[in-house]
């Protein structure tokens, strides 16, 4: 751990941005503070709510969850045990998969029927468990794929440069700042298979920021990336939030989770078992029964007993 | 051995009209396959579809020729509806497997006694190409006559055919190539990368998929259009799978995702199948036997050459599997 604080120590980023004290993460504490520690609290002032949202893959129900909100601006943990449903929900919330039963809404305005590819427009964008960073496309062109709304997009128009090319300068001028903000410029050119595993990530996140989303939702962004490159990670998920965005992700690495998250919402067997503040999950019983079982720290001797 | 006339047919047919309107259906075919990844196993469908939209108004509906190419559009338009709102919601395996049906089906259609009144049956359509002749003898081309120097001489008719086919490949080439430069066709690739990846970030992937699958089918269209004016004559047995297969293998020589590739691709396929064909032939003057067990003899060659074709593309597979023209860090076929 004491390595990977060195590391982050000497990165630029990491120096002039003491994410903790950024106005935006006070706003997001404050408004956290009065909500009680309970599963489907209420939040203030959601940008996410779900409620009586079940999806079952045949006899197995891989979620049931009773109600759900995150709030607008935090930065908002999903995790649980492998099989929660953390994923699963993570796909009814995109439209990617539909739920049996079940109404949420983003910003207010009901999802439910929503094609995936209409969610970036309102401004919820997703990233994915494994990576798919378009590897047979240079970097540049990834990010400015994900801009929205691009005139040289219909193809009556993609034959008359003239009506996207201005558009299209404008959209590289954006995905080369984002670059730059990721450390990617140096890539720019290059295919995207030819970035290693944490690059991918950074790429991922950033070019779904090229959707102008104000709901970004990260699909376990720590996954196979290294303890160097997770610090800098660190503070670009930050970076989010005091960008005004909301961050909702999935996460098993527990340290990420205490370091950045403002709220953490527990999921095990298909349901939310608790919420709170990253202090309130880690002594809460029901989570460590989640994570370890509910015998845990009893001899084996007394079980036979 | 005469290696000059190899060579000279071969040269003949690297820039005659079957490498011609294979291009044309090939630079269709890539814009599915090549930069969508859509595996569409049923380009002679969409040729046929051109092929006997021309061949309809004169023959059957007794119009102007030149409403052939709307309809022939229309059709090819219809096709591709029909092919892609069952499928292209689904893995693309299902799309190979109903666009190689849908191919046979279309051809069984047009050679059907059913629909003979429609379609002419197993004789296909005549005599309707005449429209089309008479603008190349407006321009001063005598049909009869003889045109060009040294090796590359040409009857009139044969000339017009090959003015207005490559021009039709320049034509579709550069639009092609425009859209492919352009956001649509950074789209298609993106999907041709990964669905989903493009779904998230707001992008109507079927309809981009549909775009591409009818884009192409009319392009492929101009092919069959091209052969039916070409022959002045619609064959339904034109546009049997062999059809669809060597517009592939000319596609995949060259190399997908470019549109050099996908026009002179066809043209080294044709080229190279006769000159595979014709140096068999200047060999096998007499059947090789050996003892009373004849090995090859000349009417054998034509099997021969396709078996030929097939290992040299296999180890052009193994060896540049980005075809000769493609981008090796864009275009191997792993995991595809």
């Amino acid at each position: 751990m004491k390595d990977a604080d060195d590391l982050s120590a000497a990165e630029p980023a990491a120096v002039d941005a003491p994410s903790e004290q950024s106005e935006y993460a006070r706003a997001a504490k404050a408004a956290l503070s009065g909500v009680s520690p309970e599963p489907g609290a209420k939040k203030p002032d959601p940008i996410l709510t779900a409620s009586g949202i079940r999806r079952a893959f045949g006899g197995i129900v891989a979620v049931d969850v009773e109600h759900f909100e995150v709030q607008r601006g935090s930065i908002t943990a999903l995790i649980g045990p492998n099989g929660a449903g953390k994923t699963t929900f993570f796909n009814l919330m995109t439209g990617f998969d539909k739920p049996n039963t079940g109404q949420w809404a983003f910003d207010g305005v009901s999802m439910d029927g929503v094609a995936p590819h209409r969610m970036a427009a309102r401004g919820m964008v997703r990233t994915f468990q494994l990576t798919k960073s378009l590897t047979k496309l240079p970097v540049i062109e990834n990010m400015k794929l994900g801009a929205t709304g691009q005139k040289g997009e219909k193809w009556w128009n993609g034959l008359f440069p003239s009506r996207w090319k201005a558009q299209e300068a404008e959209i590289e001028a954006r995905a080369d700042e984002l670059l730059k903000r990721f450390k990617l410029d140096h890539m720019r050119d290059e295919y995207a298979g030819a970035l290693s595993g944490g690059q991918r990530k950074l790429l991922e996140m950033a070019r779904a920021l090229m959707t102008d989303p104000t709901l970004v939702m990260l699909d376990e962004p720590m996954a196979g990336v290294n303890p160097a490159l997770k610090q800098s990670l660190n503070q670009h998920v930050r970076g989010l939030r005091d960008l005004g965005m909301t961050v909702l992700f999935v996460e098993h690495d527990m340290d990420m989770v205490h370091d950045i998250s403002d709220w953490v919402i527990v999921m095990a067997e298909g349901q939310v078992i608790a919420e709170g503040t990253p202090n309130d999950i880690s002594s809460n019983p029901a989570v460590i029964d989640a994570y370890l079982g509910a015998h845990q720290g009893k001899t084996l001797l007394e079980d036979q007993v | 051995m005469d290696i000059g006339a190899v060579l000279e047919n071969a040269i003949l047919q690297f820039i005659g009209f079957n490498a011609c309107y294979y291009a044309i259906a090939a630079i269709g075919l890539n814009v599915q396959f090549g930069y969508a990844g859509l595996l569409n196993f049923g380009q002679a469908a969409f040729m046929a579809a051109g092929a006997y939209g021309v061949g309809q108004t004169v023959s059957i509906f007794g119009i102007s020729l030149w409403w052939g190419v709307p309809i022939a559009i229309g059709y090819s338009v219809f096709l591709g509806l029909l092919m892609g709102v069952p499928t292209l919601r689904l893995r693309a395996d299902y799309l190979a497997i109903v666009t190689i049906a849908s191919a046979e089906i279309v051809r069984l259609i047009v050679r059907s006694v059913k629909f003979r009144d429609q379609f002419g049956g197993t004789d296909g359509l005549k005599g309707f190409a005449d429209a089309y002749q008479d603008v190349g003898v407006k321009l001063g081309l005598e049909l009869a006559g003889e045109y060009g120097f040294w090796i590359f001489t040409f009857s009139g008719r044969n000339l017009w055919n090959l003015i207005v086919g490559w021009t039709l490949v320049a034509i579709f080439g550069v639009i092609v190539w425009a859209l492919m430069k352009s956001p649509w066709g950074r789209v298609l690739k993106a999907i041709r990368e990964d669905e989903d990846a493009v779904r998230s970030l707001g992008k109507n992937v079927f309809s981009y998929k549909m775009q591409a699958l009818v884009l192409g089918g009319v392009i492929g269209s101009f092919a069959g259009i091209m052969l039916a004016l070409g022959n002045a004559n619609v064959q339904p047995d034109n546009f049997s799978r062999d059809l669809t297969f060597f517009v592939l293998t000319g596609l995949v020589l060259g190399g997908v995702a470019k549109v050099t590739g996908s026009i002179i691709g066809p043209m080294m396929f044709w080229g190279f199948y006769a000159f595979l064909d014709s140096l068999l032939r200047e060999l096998i003057d007499k059947p090789v036997r050996i003892g009373d067990f004849t090995l090859l003899q000349s009417t054998d060659v034509g099997v021969v050459v396709y078996m030929i074709m097939g290992i040299l593309l296999v180890v052009l597979m193994v060896y540049r599997p980005q075809g000769v023209f493609g981008n090796k860090k864009e275009m191997a076929f792993e995991g595809r």
